[in-house]
């Protein structure tokens, strides 16, 4: 869904609101699903994130989403998945050097985070993507995460 | 006797021996010594070649001999096959040269680059530039699979664990680490050219102490650049080296700007090299005027001539530049001072 995704990206503010309401209330409700179901219920909520994702951004499920980082727009769709671009090879008319019908995807992600309120948050360095936790749901994993810490 | 005492404590008995690391200095190598002098460095690189023999190696740097301070060593460029920018180095190491490992992301996981990067220093290697690499599709094996496991700054934070933590990205300890002089590319020609100098300064933080930059045909736009990135400080932090080119003929520019991802060559360079008589020979001239208007930009440190199958001009155009200003880089026929000034 390239266009969608290219919607997403020029519309990162809206959707950056969206997140940061929205968010608190997945991760309540995923703390308390595990609360009573455990693990039981990983994979049809993985694969309601992967399909929400997949339509908004083209998500490739990498496991280590960085989109409200990237002005909302997928690192993973980028054919060379650079995490701190875009790379030297950008056309002149900002289209992928390796895609050429493709807008590339750090051009849009500078873009986006530029409208964004939280519009540094591209400055910080992201490492390379952990692929041992590929496929797995991020939501889930933040929740966990925030379980084990309190 | 003197001065053959001196050089044996500044060179070591034999040509390739290590230099002496001096306080503050991240390697041993020279080109961290000629930068951090505060002198205008020269860099070049060699295509390494499609062979086995080491002596087409060296007869490539033979032709830098006293005219650059350190050689990169291209790693598979434009995705294509050649000899391996890690052997290339050794060869070159062991006549004493300066060579910049060039490591791209393209064909090696985190795996097999942190590896390669312990045997660079082992080999003698002080410098290394950190590449995302061209994809696959650029090159001659099209069909070969992409690896990509890390980017230009996953890269850089790796070899800086690598180094400065004296341990691998696993957490697993280093006896000894790599000594070495971190780089990184960057163009500010193409889109995105207003996030740049942010894109810059992400490679500083993770680790870059200088900067070799893609093809400057455009000195304004330079400019522009380099004004953001000394504004923001970003030029105390690092050393800027810009990339210039020699350009055989109009054709060849032609060529570049539409076949080689990045390379952006303004029309009137075209223009000029079309209506020239000799136009090799306007390609050398317009090479030398870029150097000269690019080493008067404040905040820039040095120049990377990048001579693809121009090599033997990079002595003419260094020379005739006179961004050196009168400084003889080392050679293996010249030791004679610890940075490489003879005389």
């Amino acid at each position: 869904m390239y266009r969608v995704r290219l919607w997403s990206s020029r519309r990162s503010r809206f959707l950056e609101s969206v997140y940061n309401l929205g968010n608190p209330v997945i991760l309540v409700v995923l703390r308390f699903i595990t609360f009573l179901f455990g693990t039981k219920l990983d994979r049809p909520i993985t694969a309601l994130e992967a399909s929400f994702k997949g339509v908004m951004f083209d998500c490739k499920m990498c496991g280590n989403c960085v989109l409200s980082k990237t002005g909302m727009s997928c690192p993973m769709n980028c054919p060379k998945t650079i995490r701190n671009g875009p790379c030297g090879g950008v056309r002149a008319n900002g289209m992928c050097e390796v895609k050429a019908d493709m807008r590339c995807v750090w051009v849009e992600a500078w873009s986006g985070a530029g409208i964004m309120k939280d519009a540094g948050a591209i400055r910080s360095l992201d490492f390379a993507v952990d692929h041992s936790i590929k496929g797995r749901s991020t939501w889930l994993s933040l929740a966990r995460a925030k379980d084990q810490g309190q | 006797m003197k001065k053959h005492d001196e050089n044996v404590a500044l060179f070591g008995v034999n040509a390739g021996d290590p230099l002496p690391q001096l306080p503050d200095h991240v390697s041993h190598g020279r080109l961290e010594r000629v930068l951090k002098a505060g002198h205008f460095a020269v860099t070049t690189e060699i295509a390494p070649p499609d062979s086995a023999d080491p002596d087409e190696v060296l007869h490539r740097a033979q032709l830098f001999d006293g005219y650059v301070d350190a050689i990169n060593a291209t790693d598979g460029s434009g995705a294509n096959c050649h000899m391996s920018s890690l052997a290339v180095c050794s060869i070159l190491t062991r006549v004493g040269y300066s060579p910049i490992i060039q490591v791209s992301c393209r064909d090696r996981n985190r795996i097999a680059i942190q590896g390669d990067v312990l045997g660079a220093s082992a080999l003698g290697v002080c410098n290394i530039l950190c590449l995302t690499g061209d994809d696959v599709s650029a090159g001659d094996h099209p069909e070969a699979k992409a690896v990509f496991d890390l980017d230009s700054v996953s890269l850089l934070q790796t070899i800086r664990t690598l180094r400065d933590d004296a341990q691998f990205l696993s957490g697993r300890k280093i006896s000894s680490p790599p000594k070495l002089f971190m780089g990184a590319s960057i163009n500010p020609f193409v889109p995105p050219v207003e996030s740049r100098a942010l894109q810059l300064e992400k490679k500083i933080k993770a680790g870059a102490e200088y900067i070799q930059s893609q093809y400057c045909f455009d000195v304004e736009m330079l400019k522009n650049f380099m004004s953001q990135a000394v504004d923001m400080g970003l030029t105390e932090r690092c050393y800027m080296l810009v990339g210039v080119g020699v350009l055989a003929s109009a054709r060849t520019a032609k060529w570049l700007r539409s076949n080689v991802p990045g390379v952006h060559i303004p029309d009137e360079i075209v223009h000029r090299l079309e209506g020239a008589s000799d136009q090799k020979q306007a390609g050398r001239d317009i090479c030398v005027e870029l150097m000269q208007q690019i080493s008067e930009i404040d905040g820039v440190s040095g120049i990377h001539v990048m001579a693809y199958k121009q090599e033997q001009y990079v002595s003419d155009v260094v020379t005739r530049s006179g961004v050196l200003g009168g400084r003889k880089p080392w050679s293996p026929l010249s030791m004679d001072t610890s940075i490489g000034i003879v005389g």
